[in-house]
């Protein structure tokens, strides 16, 4: 194999591993928003959940039960969410902020407060995490050029939550475009009060919506720290949450361009690590930092209008009242 | 959302606020309750940290001068009904400001001159990265909360840059530039206090508290007493009632977008003249964060900034103490309360008027019907 197909592999390779959890949180910004809810609250949500599945696996061993814990606790916050901004009909831009600053606040304290290891928890067994999955006839694959390349370094060998991001995909694709849910669930992000007029209770459905983000955001949270890490760090969500919303937005909220603007940011990642310290011809050596801005300044641009407009749901911010 | 009219002002603005603060706290009460430890011994702990040993009122002053100046930043913008999240961001690059003046300068002018051109380098700065997110929701319509979210990103990745690799101080690990010349600089209260014959405990409390208050003051005078302030009240009350009016609203967006920067830029001053001496990285340390919080509670008037500013003071200081203090609960305690705040006094901040207003006409509703 030529070295450079070798690094191309093994960039692809790290760029599933990148783009995973914000393909999971970029798909919760979609039923959030495409509802009417701003969700700033996406990294909030997945830090938390990352420190509840961490904190539930080592205390019970079992990370299907550390998982389910984990989408409860991020399901708790979207409630708590939607009773901000959907009850009481709060600022949702502020409620949002306020989760994220409750989830770095509780992570750390509750850490400190159980495992007094300075906010991380103890690392987790092998067997208390999602494992590697290895796919069959990997060793018959290897000798197909490319292809089998392909397979055996890319497509096999993820953790079970790698390819539910798939599935969460095709699940967002399916129910926002396909169900009448989800036909609702536009409209009501669109016109809510034409959903109202029509006899549907708005309220209902944008909870109904919130809870589905909150599910897939526990699973990214679920990804971080008993999956593709072994125990919860502090705020090992890393702004995360943020570069999801931006490629929530570069995807315009439709999730397969969605998740190709997650698979570009994750890439643009992986080049960075890959890069630091190579001298580049033409260009030199490109910092590693500009790697990192790269997704928020592509996401200003494309926002400004200058690729392509990006437009929002149209009833999105706005509360809902039946007095209007 | 806006205030009742039914209930009269002083339970809208002042008993309704304190009633959703009391809330935080209780919440943040049990949460310690449940961690084992006493909340009430938490409080005193807090309070003694913050105001009682020597020292303490000037910590707690240094940190409510942070919060005073991204407070106002985001009030201001509030005023506009623009949100501006991007204080973190602008303060950060506003200490890019104080930091290039006094570098290029601190060796061939004098202090007292490189301190005034740091103070107007760290506004502008600030106001740049206010100026480009409120020029692209003027003009390209591009939602200023998602803006300036990424431009605090964009900030702390070109701060990095610029530390790690462009002015860092040669031959130094740590990406911080060298100190800057003495004689630059904003002095400290207690050197101040020394001079008057007065016997002060060491604290980093310097003249940007001055600065603040004075700030402070100019803020009020130009959101309710000038022709600008007019117009920004008006474009945020109602946009279209303010095209109608003939205000400029492209143009009002950018000068307080510019103005909003420039307030959080001048976090640098107090932490890079008052008490670093150098730009070192993440001296911003989520102020920006907690301007948000500050402009919620203190309702976006420059007093109620003071003191909601005070609080948090008091929680950052008093919540150092916490970590001497205890060994199951730290100062990040501190993030948690914040996170509260937030929740009760900002996204619930209407939750308990209908409570009120039905309290209200039960006791005084039946004068009005007789």
């Amino acid at each position: 194999m030529p070295e450079s197909f070798q690094l191309i592999i093994s960039l692809l390779d790290s760029t599933i591993r990148i783009a995973t959890p914000l393909i999971f949180c970029a798909m919760a910004g979609i039923f959030s928003e495409r509802s009417g809810i701003i969700d700033i609250g996406l990294e909030g949500k997945m830090l938390l959940s990352a420190f509840v599945a961490a904190t539930a696996t080592f205390l019970t061993g079992s990370p299907i039960l550390g998982l389910f814990a984990a989408i409860l606790a991020s399901c708790s916050a979207s409630l708590i969410h939607g009773f901000a901004c959907i009850t009481n009909r709060g600022d949702q831009v502020i409620s949002g902020l306020a989760i994220n600053i409750l989830a770095s606040g509780l992570t750390i304290t509750l850490g400190i407060a159980l495992f007094s290891r300075g906010g991380q928890t103890p690392p987790l067994a092998s067997e208390q995490r999602f494992m590697p999955i290895e796919f069959p006839f990997l060793d018959q694959m290897s000798y197909v050029p490319i292809l089998g390349d392909l397979y055996v370094e890319v497509i096999s060998g993820h953790n079970i939550i790698v390819y539910l991001s798939v599935l969460a995909v095709l699940f967002t694709y399916y129910v926002i475009f396909k169900t009448r849910f989800g036909l609702r669930l536009r409209a009501v992000g669109e016109k809510p009060e034409a959903v109202d007029t029509a006899g549907i209770s708005v309220i209902k459905l944008r909870y109904q919506s919130i809870l589905i983000a909150g599910m897939l955001c526990g699973l990214a949270g679920a990804y971080l720290s008993i999956a593709h890490g072994a125990g919860f760090g502090r705020e090992m969500s890393a702004g995360k949450g943020y570069i999801a919303l931006a490629a929530m937005i570069f995807g315009k909220w439709n999730p397969i361009p969605t998740l190709f603007a997650c698979l570009l940011f994750g890439f643009l990642e992986a080049l960075g690590v890959r890069l630091e310290g190579v001298e580049l011809m033409w260009i030199g050596e490109v910092p590693v930092q500009v790697m990192q801005a790269l997704p928020y300044v592509l996401t200003v641009v494309l926002l400004a209008g200058f690729i392509g407009k990006a437009r929002a749901p149209g009833a999105i911010g706005v509360p809902y009242s039946k007095e209007g | 959302m806006s205030d009742s009219n039914i209930i009269p002002k002083w339970l809208s603005v002042g008993v309704i606020p304190l009633m959703n603060l009391f809330l935080a706290f209780c919440v943040s009460g049990l949460f310690i309750f449940f961690i084992g430890e006493n909340p009430f011994r938490a409080i005193s702990v807090m309070i003694k940290g913050a105001f009682y040993y020597p020292g303490a009122i000037g910590y707690t002053l240094y940190y409510t001068t942070n919060f005073i100046f991204t407070g106002l930043a985001v009030a201001l913008a509030f005023h506009a009904r623009l949100f501006n999240i991007g204080g973190e961001g602008q303060a950060y690059v506003g200490g890019l400001g104080v930091g290039l003046v006094c570098l290029v300068f601190d060796q061939y002018v004098v202090g007292f001159l490189v301190t005034i051109l740091a103070i107007l380098g760290s506004v502008i700065f600030g106001a740049i990265w206010g100026i480009i997110p409120g020029y692209l929701q003027a003009k390209r319509g591009s939602h200023i909360v998602i803006t300036t979210i990424m431009f605090n990103f964009i900030a702390a990745a070109l701060m990095v840059y610029l530390l790690v690799n462009v002015i860092i101080e040669p031959g130094q690990m740590s990406p911080e530039t060298r100190d800057f010349e003495s004689g630059v600089g904003l002095v400290q209260i207690h050197i101040l206090a020394k001079y008057l014959g007065l016997d002060m405990a060491m604290s980093p409390l310097n003249l940007s508290f001055i600065v603040a208050l004075t700030v402070s003051v100019g803020f009020w005078f130009l959101v309710w007493r000038t022709k600008f302030g007019y117009e920004v009240r008006s474009l945020g009350h109602s946009e279209t009632a303010a095209i109608y009016a003939g205000i400029k609203v492209s143009s009002t967006i950018i000068i307080v977008m510019a103005i909003s920067g420039g307030l959080a830029g001048l976090v640098a001053i107090n932490e890079l003249l008052g008490v670093h001496n150098k730009l070192l990285l993440g001296f911003t340390a989520g102020y920006g964060f907690t301007g948000i919080a500050v402009a919620l509670m203190g309702r976006n008037h420059p007093f109620g900034i003071f003191l909601a500013s005070l609080l948090f003071g008091a929680l950052y200081q008093g919540g150092t103490e916490l970590d001497f203090e205890f060994s199951s609960i730290t100062r990040e305690m501190v993030l948690l309360i914040q996170g509260l705040i937030i929740l009760f006094s900002g996204a619930l901040a209407y939750m308990l008027n209908p409570l009120v207003e039905r309290a209200y006409l039960k006791y005084y509703g039946n004068y009005s019907n007789a």
